[in-house]
């Protein structure tokens, strides 16, 4: 499939499935990036402009709790590596325990997101600072459930038999999302948590 | 060809009872993945919207024949001009664009469909659904938005009777909900263009269409991003108390023109560029010779995407932005003109000492190409910024948008929906209806952008209901051509209506050109070539070189005549 056209024999309601779905994935990924470049172009752009940064009574963020939720989610990503090369050696079960162990690592981190937001002391009319630390954050996490969720159809899709015949495109856009998802967050956590001095 | 499975090709192309057969009008209705379909229904469904947004022009010019405003209420009036231009980009002329997409791109690449044909349905239908939502504005408390197209903060962040659907809030609901369907449509273009293209049909033998199309699609995934992250500041700052673009929570305004420039000024350069797409295909075609410059052409394509995504500044200008800025800018916006330049002079190049042949689509191209001409030179005048400062937010800029917007992208448009008619519904349309057509919009044109030129020279003021007795003359002119251009709209529409249920059969290849889609019968099946897919072996302008385009190429003549 990796001509620029389906082979010739290919059924007529097998065009849509050729090895487009990677393709389309990646480039959806490229533009999708860009709404976070956005994101974090604004939030240098303010913190560095805007005369006041810090709402009153807070002191900063919080960066232990954080941090922590940082490994077990980049790490996540490696886990991630380990189910697809499992898939790739058609070892199915070891490929749905890697697989699981992802979301579960995905799960806690939007739990860990939770429980920080539950105790903030400012919200999202707080000033820009607010403002950027709740969207940032929030549609940052609003990529990791859409991932595990994502995740999750792929581990009930491993069920069905023959699943595979026609190649992993499903789990590799899957897994490349989720490296995606884990990189903006390194960008993210360097950009708010790291860099707090204004 | 060693097909493991043998097919009739006659079998195919017989008419099936079943929905998807060219005779079922039901299925234009419905949710059907087929590209060829989806174009139409896009490109139907635009058209509606053309009418919708003339009418809210034709208030407008309407208002402005007298200089008092007399006519309507001013705060309505503001909410007309921001749903006439809301309504015209993300109504009209995205989707009929998307919708050429999806009926070209597949036969002139040899492709049966899109790669991805339920994305392509469902980014189809996500057009009405943002549609009613922005008509429905106009029914809730307070009325449609009414801070422009540009819907500037601080103006687009008050919400003064306090509801959480008011027009603003649906506005940009509909702007984000456009820019999804946009992008699915983006991604699916691109990969088709990457992925789909036929044996032999390498990147330098593709019509420049499809290279327009790849090159507007790719700033579609590039900007169009930044314009989405733009809205969803704004939604919240609109609805949920945050101050992204609020001064008083320290917050940035300008930042919002820099999200919204971002994109929407390439947003221009990704309707203009299928239109130079067009008009880099339709001159060989009426005149007979290869395109000149091809490969030139095709890459200034991508020259003009780089560039467009580097010119936004010029838009914010007198909005306070730093001198050094200002001067980075001008000189990006002025390099630009050499791309598009290269362009106009392989047009000029196609057509001399060519045999013209003035058929509707080539009238409609030459319109085109004269109008663009004077919008480029406009464009490099409001590139400097001394000439911008004084000009900006005049009647000036609206006339050279409106000369780039409809005299140039909706002439190649109708340019394009001419020469290609045959060919996806079956049947030729009325050449003198069309050419009454042509002659009623240029000169419409023409009499309602030019003289605004003049009055912003003079200082007329854009986005107002009233103003000066002086420039009178200027706007009775102008609202005149307002009308004859919704005049115009009467021959089109007969013309297509008439012609599409009882025009006279088309032959496959009507206007004798060359290109994949024309090798394929009239109106083609629905999935092209199915599996006997043509093997490329030319670059696709071989006019007057006498050498076939593909390998066996009569066989593939005779099937289609035959059909």
């Amino acid at each position: 499939m990796t001509t620029a056209h389906p082979p010739a024999s290919a059924p007529a309601a097998e065009h849509s499935h050729g090895g487009y779905n990677l393709t389309g994935f990646i480039i959806f990924l490229c533009s999708e990036s860009i709404i976070f470049l956005a994101f974090f172009a604004g939030f240098t752009v303010l913190k560095l402009s805007s005369p006041v940064w810090l709402p009153e009574g807070v002191e900063g963020l919080e960066v232990r709790m954080p941090f922590i939720n940082t490994v077990i989610l980049v790490s996540s990503s490696f886990v991630a590596v380990l189910a697809e090369k499992a898939l790739h050696r058609r070892a199915l079960w070891s490929f749905r325990g890697w697989w699981l162990l992802t979301m579960l690592m995905g799960a806690y981190f939007v739990y860990g997101q939770y429980v920080e937001w539950s105790e903030l002391a400012f919200g999202l009319g707080s000033g820009v600072f607010g403002s950027t630390f709740y969207l940032l954050t929030g549609f940052h996490g609003l990529h990791v459930i859409t991932g595990i969720l994502l995740m999750g159809l792929m581990l009930l899709r491993s069920f069905r038999p023959g699943n595979y015949n026609g190649g992993e495109a499903g789990v590799a856009s899957v897994s490349l999302f989720w490296h995606f998802v884990d990189v903006i967050w390194i960008i993210l956590f360097l950009l708010i948590y790291v860099w707090q001095r204004h | 060809m060693s097909d493991s499975i043998v097919f009739d090709p006659r079998v195919l192309r017989a008419p099936h009872p079943v929905p998807g057969a060219p005779d079922n009008w039901k299925r234009f209705f419905g949710f059907n993945t087929d590209a060829k379909v989806i174009g139409i229904q896009y490109i139907v469904l635009s058209l509606f919207f053309l009418l919708v947004g003339g009418l809210l022009a034709m208030i407008i010019r309407g208002e402005l024949i007298t200089p008092p405003s007399d006519l309507v209420d001013p705060t309505v009036y503001n909410g007309l001009y921001t749903m006439h231009g809301t309504v015209m980009l993300f109504l009209f002329l995205f989707p009929i664009l998307n919708g050429l997409n999806n009926l070209l791109i597949p036969p002139m690449i040899g492709a049966p469909d899109m790669a991805f044909p339920r994305l392509n349905a469902a980014a189809f239908w996500l057009v009405p659904v943002f549609g009613v939502l922005l008509m429905a504005s106009f029914f809730v408390p307070g009325g449609p938005s009414s801070s422009g197209w540009w819907a500037y903060p601080p103006v687009s962040t008050q919400n003064p009777l306090g509801h959480l659907v008011n027009g603003q809030f649906l506005w940009i609901l509909a702007v984000a909900i456009s820019g999804v369907s946009s992008i699915m449509g983006a991604i699916n273009f691109t990969t088709t263009i990457l992925r789909m293209r036929a044996p032999g049909m390498t990147f330098f033998r593709m019509p420049i269409f499809c290279w327009t199309a790849a090159a507007a699609q790719t700033i579609q995934l590039i900007g169009l991003p930044s314009l989405t992250g733009g809205a969803i500041m704004l939604l919240f700052d609109l609805s949920f108390g945050t101050s992204f673009f609020k001064p008083e929570g320290g917050g940035d305004p300008m930042l919002y023109q820099h999200f919204f420039w971002f994109y929407s000024h390439p947003a221009v350069y990704v309707m203009v560029l299928p239109v130079f797409g067009i008009f880099s295909e339709l001159l060989p075609v009426y005149a007979r010779k290869p395109l000149f410059g091809y490969k030139v052409v095709a890459v200034a394509s991508f020259g003009i995407t780089f560039l467009g995504l580097i010119v936004w500044v010029h838009h914010m200008f007198y909005s306070g932005t730093p001198q050094w800025m200002r001067n980075l800018f001008m000189v990006t916006t002025m390099l630009i003109a050499v791309p598009t330049g290269i362009k106009v002079f392989a047009w000029l190049g196609t057509l001399w000492r060519g045999k013209l042949r003035l058929a509707t689509p080539m009238l409609f191209c030459l319109g085109g190409i004269v109008n663009f001409i004077f919008a480029g030179i406009t464009g490099v005048m409001l590139a400097t910024v001394p000439i911008d400062i004084h000009v900006g937010n005049t009647y000036f800029v609206v006339g050279h948008f409106h000369y780039v917007i409809f005299c140039t992208i909706t002439l190649g448009v109708f340019a394009a929906i001419y020469h290609w008619f045959p060919k996806f519904t079956g049947r030729m349309y009325y050449e003198g209806l069309g050419q009454l057509h042509f002659w009623i919009t240029f000169v419409g044109s023409a009499l309602n952008f030019l003289p605004m030129h003049w009055s912003g020279l003079m200082g007329m003021p854009r986005r107002v209901a009233s103003y000066d007795p002086e420039f009178a003359l200027a706007n009775v002119l102008a609202s005149l051509g307002a009308f004859l251009l919704g005049v115009a709209m009467i021959p089109f529409l007969l013309n297509m209506v008439s012609s599409w249920a009882r025009g006279p059969r088309a032959p496959a290849n009507p206007w004798n050109a060359i290109g994949l889609e024309w090798l394929l019968p009239s109106p083609p099946p629905a999935e092209n070539f199915e599996h006997d897919v043509p093997t490329v072996i030319a670059g696709p302008y071989g006019y007057g070189l006498g050498e076939p385009l593909v390998a066996d190429q009569d066989r593939f003549i005779a099937r289609s005549e035959e059909a």
